[in-house]
C-alpha cells in the first residue's frame, strides 16, 4: 500500500510571528522555517505503517516555494522513500492545494493519504476534508489512532466531547491531531541518506490546476493588546480584587 | 440573502457554539438550520431566537454528522444560499470545508468578526495576527468562533421544520463508537468561569486539586496541551490554538506557563488570573492578576478566601 503524505513549510512553531509594518501580512524573511508539526506527526506516522509492514512507500509532497525542497529532504530523512515538489510562488489556499493533491492521487494511486491537520501559519484546518471531498473518498480528521487491516482504517478521532471512532473503507484521507504518535529526530546517517533520495520537481500547470487565490488579504494588523496587569501579593487579595475591583465573582 | 447553519449536537443536545453561530449568520440574512439526529433536536433548533426554518437530514446516513452524507446534503442545498455557516468546533471542521470543495469555494474558517457579506476576520498564526479577507466566491463557506458571538436565545423561535434527503452514496465511512467524557461542570465554551491546569499539576492525582476550586467558582475545567499530552486529562479539556478557543469572564491559569499555542485559546477571556511559580512565565504577560508562589499553597488559600464572606 503507497501512502501520500503532504507535508508544508512554515514559520518555525518556536518563533513569535511579526506582523510586516505594511499591513500586508506576516514577516518571513530571514525567519526560520521548518515543516508544520501536524506534518512531522503525519510523516511519521506514514513511517511507522511502512516499518509494520503495512505501507510499502512513502511519498511526500509539498507545494510552495524552491525551499520547500528542505521540508520534503526532512521528511525523507525521517524515512519518505521519494518526494514531489509542486513548485509556486503564489501562496496557495487550501482549495488549490486539494486540487494539486487529486491530480497527484490520479498519477500515484495512493491507499493513504496522510496529512496533518492544520497548517500552524493560516490555521484554515481545511485540505484533507477538500481533498476527501474533492475525491469521494472516506476522511478521518483528527486522528489520535489508525489501525488498517483489510482494506479498512479503523480511526480515533479527537471531537468536541471526547473520542469517537470510524472504519473507512481505503482508499481514505487521514488528518493526524497532536496525539496520534511522537516525530523522531532525524539522524545524520538518514539525513545524508535522505540527500540522495529522488525529489521530482513538477509545476501546477503541468498537473492542469489553476491556483489563483479566491481569498484577498485586505490586511493583517496585529491583534490588541491586553493592558497590562498586576502582580497581588495574597490569595486573599486576589480574591478580594476579583469580588471587588473586576467583580467577576 | 439567506443563509444556511449546521447547527452540531452532542447526545441529543445543540451545542451553544451552534447558537452563536445564529447570532453571526443573522448578521448576513435570513437563518435556515440544517440539524442531524432525532426530532427532538429539530423541534429544539425551530425554538432557537431567529431561525426562520429548519432543515432536518433524518435517517441512518445523516446519523452521528458524518462527514461524507452531510457534506453531500450541504451541497444539494446550497444553490438556495448565499452563506453557508457553522460554529469551529470539531464537527463544523469536519463536515464544511469538504461541502466546500464540493461546491469549488475556499472555505473561510474561524470567523471571528463579520465586515461585510464579503469579507470577515479571522486570527492567523494562532492569533499572533488577524488577517482581513475577502472572498471572490460565489458563495461563502465559513465557520465562527463561538467566543466572538453571543449565542443567540434557546426559546423564543417557533420555525417549520421540512425533512431534506441525504443524497445515496457509497458509504464509505462508517460510525463504530464514541466515548465522551463525563462531566457534571459547564461546558468549556459556555462556561462563565474557567480554571485550567498545566504541567505545573505536576500528575492526573494533583490535577484533582482544582476540583474544589471550580466547585466553589461554578467553573468548567481546562488544561494545556501539556497536561492533556502528559496524560492528566482526557483531549476534550485542551484550551488552544487547535483544542478549544475560550473567552470566558473569568480565566484561572494554574501552573500554566503561558505557551503561545495556549494563550491562542483564552487571551480574549474578560479577566484572566495567573498562579505560578516562575515570576517570569509567559502567562504573567496576559494575566490581569498574578499570584507568584507553589500551587499547592496557594489553591487551599485561594479556597478559604472565597469561603469567607466577601
Amino acid at each position: 500500500m503507497k501512502v501520500l503524505v503532504p507535508v508544508k513549510r512554515v514559520i518555525d512553531f518556536n518563533i513569535k510571528p511579526r506582523v510586516k509594518a505594511d499591513g500586508t501580512g506576516v514577516e518571513t524573511a530571514g525567519v526560520k522555517m521548518s515543516m508544520n508539526p501536524f506534518d512531522e506527526i503525519a510523516v511519521e506516522e506514514a513511517v511507522r505503517l511502512k516499518e509494520k509492514g503495512i505501507a510499502t512507500e512513502v511519498v511526500a509532497v509539498s507545494v510552495g516555494v524552491q525551499q520547500a525542497q528542505d521540508t520534503l529532504r526532512t521528511a525523507m530523512a525521517m524515512g519518505a522513500d521519494r518526494a514531489i515538489l509542486v513548485l509556486t510562488d503564489v501562496a496557495v489556499e487550501p482549495l488549490g492545494v486539494a486540487k494539486i493533491l487529486k491530480a497527484l492521487v490520479a498519477r500515484e494511486s495512493p491507499d493513504l493519504v496522510l496529512l496533518g491537520k492544520q497548517a500552524i501559519d493560516d490555521d484554515m484546518n481545511a485540505t484533507g476534508q477538500m481533498l476527501a471531498g474533492l475525491l469521494g473518498w472516506a476522511q478521518g480528521t483528527f486522528a489520535s489512532k489508525i489501525e488498517i487491516a483489510d482494506g479498512k482504517a479503523a480511526v480515533t478521532r479527537e471531537i468536541d466531547g471526547g473520542l469517537e471512532t470510524l472504519t473507512l473503507t481505503l482508499p481514505a484521507i487521514v488528518t493526524a491531531d497532536l496525539r496520534l504518535n511522537e516525530p523522531r529526530y532525524a539522524s545524520l546517517p538518514n539525513i545524508m541518506k535522505a540527500r540522495k533520495k529522488p525529489l521530482e520537481t513538477i509545476a501546477p500547470a503541468d498537473l492542469g490546476v489553476d491556483v489563483t487565490p479566491r481569498l484577498t488579504i485586505v490586511s493583517v494588523a496585529e491583534p490588541p493588546a491586553r493592558q497590562q496587569g498586576i502582580k497581588v501579593e495574597s490569595a486573599a487579595d486576589l480574591v478580594a480584587r476579583l469580588r471587588n475591583e473586576a467583580k467577576v465573582i | 440573502m439567506t443563509v444556511l447553519v449546521f447547527l452540531d449536537h452532542e447526545s441529543g443536545v445543540i451545542r451553544q457554539a451552534s447558537r452563536s453561530a445564529v447570532t453571526a449568520a443573522r448578521a448576513l440574512g435570513e437563518v435556515h438550520a440544517l440539524v442531524t439526529g432525532d426530532a427532538a433536536v429539530a423541534d429544539a433548533a425551530a425554538r432557537i431566537d431567529g431561525v426562520a426554518k429548519v432543515l432536518r437530514a433524518a435517517g441512518a446516513a445523516a446519523a452521528h454528522e458524518l462527514a461524507e452524507p452531510l457534506a453531500a446534503v450541504i451541497a444539494d442545498l446550497a444553490p438556495a444560499y448565499s452563506h453557508i455557516v457553522a460554529a469551529s468546533g470539531a464537527s463544523g471542521k469536519n463536515v464544511l470545508p469538504r461541502a466546500a470543495a464540493l461546491l469549488d469555494v475556499q472555505p473561510i474558517p474561524d470567523v471571528v468578526s463579520i465586515v461585510d457579506a464579503d469579507t470577515f476576520v479571522r486570527p492567523i498564526y494562532a492569533g499572533s495576527a488577524l488577517a482581513t479577507v475577502k472572498s471572490s466566491d460565489a458563495k461563502k463557506v465559513l465557520t465562527v468562533r463561538a467566543s466572538s458571538f453571543d449565542p443567540a436565545s434557546a426559546e423564543g423561535g417557533a420555525a417549520p421544520i421540512e425533512q431534506v434527503t441525504v443524497p445515496e452514496g457509497p458509504a464509505v465511512s462508517e460510525f463504530v463508537s464514541i466515548a465522551l467524557s463525563k462531566s457534571e461542570r459547564p461546558e468549556l465554551e459556555s462556561a462563565r468561569v474557567i480554571v485550567s491546569g498545566g504541567r505545573g499539576m505536576q500528575n492526573e492525582e494533583n490535577f484533582k486539586l482544582l476540583n474544589p476550586l471550580a466547585d466553589r467558582l461554578g467553573a468548567a475545567i481546562g488544561a494545556s496541551r501539556a497536561a492533556v499530552d502528559a496524560g492528566f486529562v482526557p483531549n476534550d479539556y485542551q484550551v488552544g490554538q487547535t483544542g478549544k478557543i475560550v473567552a470566558p469572564d473569568l480565566y484561572v491559569a494554574v501552573g500554566i506557563s503561558g505557551a503561545i499555542q495556549h494563550l491562542a485559546g483564552m487571551k480574549d477571556s474578560k479577566v484572566i488570573v495567573a498562579i505560578n511559580k516562575d515570576p517570569e512565565a509567559p502567562i504573567f504577560q496576559v494575566a490581569d492578576y498574578g499570584l507568584v508562589g507553589d500551587l499547592f499553597e496557594i489553591l487551599p488559600q485561594v479556597e478559604a478566601a472565597l469561603d469567607t464572606a466577601g
